[in-house]
């Protein structure tokens, strides 16, 4: 079986940072593969390790993202694509209908039997690329996916709200979110770090995809970025562990929960 | 402008953040003192319609097929309805249902789509305000098309109340039986031998633990407070405690008389499942969107914090 995945690097800020316009500069942010695609990853391995067959990445990204795409190699991906062009590079937002438009033409190019993505990225979280994916390609889904099962269907479980889980059996092929907790995602060894280092990464343009700068054009214009304004009320202690400890153990004696 | 809204319900029950969505499409609406459209598909629809029917609604569009959710159904009749209404902008919750099928209608239709708004504007063209980077900024996104699909987050809106005289129309959809490609075969519930929900003081453990074995000093802190043990997703996911043990969207929601996040950095998904009368909370990180729901605080190493605190209660 071949199995394509998405992988997206994903930012994350640090504790003190600055905006400047609609950016923030990258010396206040730290980059690191998407923990929702680390677990959609190792599921695809895992049955690729079982039952043979191929994983391969996608990943819409500048050069800079390589070293993100590596530790999917090393993790135990076969082969990963890079789609990045000038064009791409123009664009004010990724939004998801432009990214499913884009992992579109990869999976029509790849023919995997399924693709498994991440339910969300941890730094934008708008979740609504793998749906839109599937309608792209005209292919069945499934999102969070918690368990999996896969024979001439995909058995899934969907983590709902509030500790339920929907039981659904999806036709093939399939775009499947994966949920992280599905399994647990492998650390790389260092002799597959040092492989992925020198493997080569297929780089790809838009041009190459047969797609036009006409099909990613987004009417999604970003405007303002800004620290939102503090509503938190929380008297916060200072001093040392013993003090913080002394404040802290006044208010619960005060509510009273000690019996 | 036209606000066509899709209400969500779940194992024959109207799911509250319907009403919510009510009042931010009402909202949206009045701007342009335009029209509020609401739909409902599948399950008991009179009921959910008589639910749906609240102050200023100006229609409920029913549409009569199947019993629960399925995103093959109601992507073919969201997208239909949205054709028939045209609204300039459709709404549906930002659950993980909402999310199942207003990507796929957005896709269709070719008109952009934002998820997890938390403010909605009008004026010539919509504003989005929505979170990036786990709550730490926020941004605006203009969208300046005639149609446009957007999610909300629950809990940012009022629920819409009142009693409304909308009409209520039968919308009849064409459901194309053999693009409907999945099967809902059952529903599980996430059972253990701890209800957290019912206890009075929980102790919750996040990320910032690092690793199992050192959940023990939270276990110390427990034990202290007679308090029951909780936890956010990573603990969970890590399989360091149980599911049973799980606090916020996914897992349960919680209002014990004390709440101690220790090592939480207090995403949106854990903290719309605490309502708690006091709320502490110990975290290295001044930032943490988690001292903005706290009562009480300590921006400091829960390694140091947390075995002072367990002393200070044993000591007392």
């Amino acid at each position: 079986m071949k199995i394509l995945v998405t992988i997206t690097e994903t930012e994350s800020v640090d504790t003190v940072f600055e905006i400047d316009g609609l950016e923030i500069d990258s010396r206040y942010l730290s980059t690191d593969l998407n923990e929702w695609d680390a677990y959609a990853l190792e599921e695809a391995v895992q049955i690729a390790e079982d039952g043979g067959g191929e994983v391969v990445t996608a990943t819409i990204g500048p050069e800079g993202v390589e070293g993100t795409v590596r530790q999917a190699l090393a993790k135990g991906a076969d082969r990963a694509i890079r789609v990045w062009d000038e064009e791409l590079a123009a664009l004010d937002i990724l939004d998801p209908l432009t990214k499913a438009t884009v992992l579109g033409a990869v999976v029509d190019a790849e023919q995997p039997d399924l693709v498994f993505t991440g339910v969300q990225s941890g730094d934008d979280v708008f979740g609504a690329t793998p749906v839109a994916l599937a309608s792209t390609l005209g292919w069945a889904w499934g999102t969070v996916v918690n368990d999996l099962q896969i024979d001439e269907v995909a058995h899934v479980h969907r983590e709902l709200e509030g500790n339920l889980e929907e039981l659904t059996d999806v036709e093939r092929p399939a775009v499947l979110s994966i949920q992280t907790g599905i399994n647990q995602p492998r650390h790389a060894s260092l002799r597959d770090i040092t492989r992925a280092q020198q493997a080569e990464i297929d780089t790809r343009s838009l041009a190459d995809l047969d797609l036009d700068v006409d099909a990613i054009a987004s009417p999604i214009e970003q405007t303002d970025l800004y620290e939102p304004e503090s509503e938190g009320e929380a008297t916060i202690y200072e001093g040392s562990p013993e003090e913080t400890a002394t404040e802290l153990a006044a208010v619960i004696e005060e509510t009273g929960v000690i019996r | 402008m036209t606000v066509l809204a899709i209400a969500e319900h779940r194992r024959g029950e109207l799911r509250e953040v319907s009403l919510e969505l009510l009042a931010a499409s009402r909202k949206l609406a009045d701007a342009t003192d335009g029209g509020l459209h609401v739909g409902v598909v599948s399950g008991d629809i009179e009921r959910y319609t008589e639910r749906l029917n609240r102050e200023d609604v100006d229609v409920v569009h029913t549409v009569a097929y199947g019993e629960e959710f399925n995103h093959d159904v109601y992507t073919q009749a969201v997208t239909q309805l949205v054709e028939a209404v045209e609204p300039t902008v459709v709404l549906a919750p930002n659950t993980v249902n909402g999310l199942d099928y207003l990507p796929a209608v957005a896709e269709r239709l070719d008109i952009p789509i934002v998820t997890d708004a938390t403010e909605l504007s009008y004026d010539e063209h919509l504003t989005v305000t929505r979170e990036l980077y786990g709550g730490k900024v926020e941004t605006t996104l203009d969208i300046d098309t005639q149609q446009a699909a957007v999610t909300i987050r629950p809990g940012s809106w009022p629920r819409a109340g009142g009693t409304g005289d909308a009409e209520i129309s039968a919308f009849d959809a064409r459901i194309d039986e053999s693009a409907v490609r999945s099967t809902v075969t059952g529903f599980q519930e996430i059972g253990g031998e701890v209800d957290i929900a019912e206890a009075d003081v929980l102790v919750a453990v996040g990320r910032g633990i690092e690793s199992e074995d050192n959940l023990e000093i939270v276990r110390d802190l427990a034990d202290a407070l007679d308090a029951t043990l909780a936890a956010s997703r990573p603990v969970i996911d890590n399989g360091w405690l149980p599911a049973d043990r799980q606090v916020g969207q996914s897992g349960k929601t919680v209002s014990p008389e004390l709440y101690i996040a220790v090592g939480i950095s207090g995403t949106v998904q854990h903290v719309s499942g605490v309502r708690a009368e006091t709320f502490i909370a110990i975290n290295d990180d001044p930032n943490a969107p988690i001292f903005e729901v706290a009562d009480y605080g300590v921006v400091d190493d829960l390694f140091e914090v947390v075995p002072a605190l367990t002393e200070q209660l044993t000591r007392s």
